[in-house]
């Protein structure tokens, strides 16, 4: 068995740009749930609109890549808006309910066939970010030392998507020390007394589910950009489930806990996945339990996932970074 | 629906095959002779005489030709080995008589030396008359009623465990999978125990794991001061954890029960049904009524409704509300197996079905009201109604759209659900 191989893997993975893009998405989480309150089951929704608005416009228009960042990003506004009107006023069970339902909804009528023109339905959409590609500056060849190596393109994209996750998290720390992140958190504490105090709560909620969403959008563009392509089975709502996973594993309402919480998490999850496939590989195991490992890492590192949220509530609720009396947030 | 229709003619496609078969091999016994075509003509079980069918070589020149016989069969010898082209003359059929499909008036087939072949023409209604559009309602509603009595036995569990703790069980799909895999280890697997039986035992193995992880799980944490978000997170993990044990023991495979797999349909009207979904219909009305009656008049029913009203004042009276939550949790996972295993037996089992489903209940309970065990019910058998009811115009692909599409209207127009009382909405 060789440690130094897995320890590798899960080291790449940890800081790679699924790391990077599921940092993104539980920084919106943090901002919906850890912030405002909002129980927002349907992050994957944003991340979809962002990356299929990209998408569509470059591969299915032919329009340029830099208008569609933005336009998925739009898209992303326009979902928290249509979402949030009706449900914001219910409590916050009925909107958990709602957002994964319409995330859902979004991925089926994305893949359905009367869609296949416009999304390329199961097929999905390729060839996107040419242009992004075209603005690297970075030298040819291979950089780095050891498992440590990128492609010029490959250190490009985790640059450009860490930068952002480091933007969006200072963006996120400015806005809740701001005014307007005090009258956010003090609705989460105590929507009664603001409305009291003649702040219009509801508005307050959609700017912050619209600015949380539009940051879960980021997400969808970085993976866009990083497979040059896009698909519906990417995001299935096991997916808003493993952003919260890596949010509730760093802290909830902490500024760091998103980020440290994804990278922690795929690096766990590649470490479990490496030294399972490695695992499967020694010659002194027995047939049997050989035969049952392989090829089952992707389950087995899902199965410790769920035994890892059960314990971590059972055992530190609160996360690496979180204070126990944020527990009683929101709900 | 179409499913099932073409389920049926494949059915007697075999049948006559096995049939011709037969035939053929007594034919072949008494005259021991060379390359032919043979077949026994029936339309609806009873032979059809005086039909004529020709056979032309691969030039088409006419090399034989037979008329069916009183018993409907016919036989036409060939010249030797090679390609013929045989057709039935569809103007010798009697009256109200076609071809099933006919595409097939035509059939080109290879003989090798020594083989006679049996040709299947089969007859049946003209396939050119498609289900009118009232059929295909009727059958849609027919098939939505069926979805929405699997649906609410489902749901009632999550509603009421919604009801009593506040707790949306995320998990509670794995249960309604569970169940319709225990169902299918005990009955096709490895026991091949029959369904029935396999399923009760699938129902109450799944009734003591919901129940078990109450006991062992829930029940300590509640002692621990956690809000009802951390709850949400466990029954997360539950559930992605069970749903891939799920996966690592069962196969990403879909499987289906060895029992009732195929029947004929049986048909009233304009519905058709097999035995089995008619079966299945009317235990899942009389386990729902069944449930009704024992919330409405049983001591442990009226309890239940007193901890989902006011777990507080339900307390202070005198009523054990742990002892509540944990029968309810058994109930509702037994009744949520129960779902799994007749889901499982009208479509197919897979690791994944519980998951799929589990959107639909969401909808169901809060269409008919959170909390609320009868509200499961009404709302579920509406999701099931609008789902298949719009696949008579829309592609069943999306049919799910549009079950969380009257989720979303309903939050809109009246958000405490059908059954729900206003103040539970806050």
């Amino acid at each position: 068995m060789e440690f130094d191989v897995i320890f590798g893997n899960a080291a790449r993975a940890g800081l790679g740009p699924q790391a990077a893009i599921f940092a993104l998405a539980a920084i919106g989480l943090n901002l919906h749930f850890g912030y405002a309150g909002l129980l927002n089951f349907g992050q994957v929704g944003f991340m979809m609109l962002g990356a299929y608005g990209t998408a569509i416009m470059v591969a299915t228009w032919g329009g340029s890549l830099w208008l569609g960042i933005p336009f998925g990003l739009g898209l992303c506004v326009a979902f928290a808006l249509a979402l949030g009107i009706p449900t914001l006023r219910l409590r916050s069970d009925y909107f958990a309910i709602t957002t994964i339902a319409a995330a859902e909804i979004l991925r089926l009528l994305i893949r359905s066939s009367p869609a296949t023109d416009i999304t390329g339905g199961p097929f999905g959409l390729q060839a996107i970010a040419n242009s992004f590609y075209d603005l690297n500056f970075l030298p040819d060849g291979r950089f780095g030392i050891g498992t440590f190596s990128y492609s010029s393109n490959q250190l490009w994209v985790m640059i450009v998507a860490w930068v952002l996750v480091v933007l969006c998290s200072a963006l996120v720390l400015g806005l809740i020390k701001s005014p307007w992140g005090r009258v956010v958190r003090a609705i989460r504490e105590d929507e009664d007394a603001v409305l009291s105090l003649g702040k219009n709560t509801v508005a307050y909620k959609l700017q912050a589910l619209a600015i949380g969403g539009v940051i879960g959008g980021l997400a969808g563009v970085i993976d866009v950009l990083q497979q040059s392509g896009v698909g519906s089975e990417n995001f299935e709502p096991q997916v808003t489930f493993f952003a919260w996973a890596a949010l509730i594993l760093g802290g909830l309402a902490t500024t760091v806990g998103p980020v440290v919480g994804a990278v922690l998490f795929w690096f766990l999850r590649e470490g479990v996945e490496s030294f399972i496939r490695e695992l499967s590989a020694e010659n002194w195991l027995p047939n049997v339990l050989a035969d049952f490992l392989d090829g089952a890492e992707g389950a087995i590192s899902v199965v410790l996932m769920g035994i890892g949220l059960v314990g971590l509530m059972a055992l530190r609720p609160q996360g690496i970074f979180g204070r126990r009396r944020n527990l009683h947030l929101g709900t | 629906m179409s499913n099932a229709r073409s389920l049926r003619s494949a059915v007697a496609l075999v049948a006559v095959a096995v049939l011709s078969l037969f035939l053929f091999g007594t034919a072949h016994a008494q005259d021991g002779e060379g390359e032919a075509f043979s077949g026994t003509l029936r339309f609806g079980g009873e032979p059809v005489e005086g039909v004529r069918i020709s056979v032309v070589d691969a030039v088409g020149e006419v090399v034989g030709e037979a008329v069916s016989g009183s018993d409907g069969k016919w036989q036409i010898e060939l010249p030797g080995p090679g390609t013929y082209r045989a057709t039935i003359d569809t103007d010798t059929l009697p009256e109200g008589v076609s071809l099933r499909d006919p595409e097939r008036q035509t059939l080109e087939v290879t003989v090798t030396a020594g083989r006679s072949r049996p040709l299947i023409f089969a007859l049946g209604e003209p396939a050119s008359r498609g289900p009118t559009i009232g059929e295909k309602l009727a059958q849609a509603v027919l098939n939505g009623v069926k979805f929405g009595l699997i649906i609410a036995m489902c749901a009632i569990g999550l509603s009421l465990i919604f009801g009593l703790t506040g707790l949306i069980n995320f998990a509670h799909g794995e249960l309604v999978t569970l169940g319709a895999i225990l169902a299918w280890y005990f009955n096709a697997d490895t026991f091949g125990a029959p369904l029935i039986l396999a399923g009760v035992l699938a129902v109450v193995v799944a009734g003591a794991a919901g129940g078990g992880v109450e006991f062992s799980l829930l029940r300590p944490l509640r002692g621990r001061r956690l809000g009802g978000f951390q709850f949400m997170v466990v029954t997360i993990g539950l559930s992605l954890l069970a749903r891939h044990v799920l996966l690592l023991f069962f196969g990403p495979d879909r499987q289906r029960y060895v029992d009732y797999a195929l029947q004929a349909e049986w048909t009233f009207g304009p519905f058709a049904v097999t035995p089995r979904d008619f079966t299945i219909m009317a235990l899942s009305a009389v386990i729902l009524i069944a449930v009704a009656v024992f919330l409405q008049r049983a001591r442990m029913g009226k309890a239940i409704r007193a901890v989902a009203d006011n777990p507080e004042l339900a307390e202070s009276s005198g009523i054990d509300v742990d002892r509540v939550i944990l029968v309810v949790w058994a109930a509702g996972a037994a009744l949520a197996a129960v779902g799994g295993v007749f889901f499982g037996s009208v479509e197919a089992v897979d690791w994944l079905m519980g998951f799929r489903l589990l959107l639909l209940m969401f909808a169901a309970v809060v269409l008919g009201g959170l909390g609320t065990a009868y509200g499961a019910m009404v709302g579920g058998l509406l999701i099931g109604l609008v789902t298949e009811v719009s696949t008579v115009w829309a592609s069943p692909e999306i049919k799910a759209v549009f079950a969380l599409g009257v989720l979303v209207l309903a939050l809109l127009i009246r958000p405490q659900g059908l059954l729900g009382q206003r103040e539970r909405i806050g």
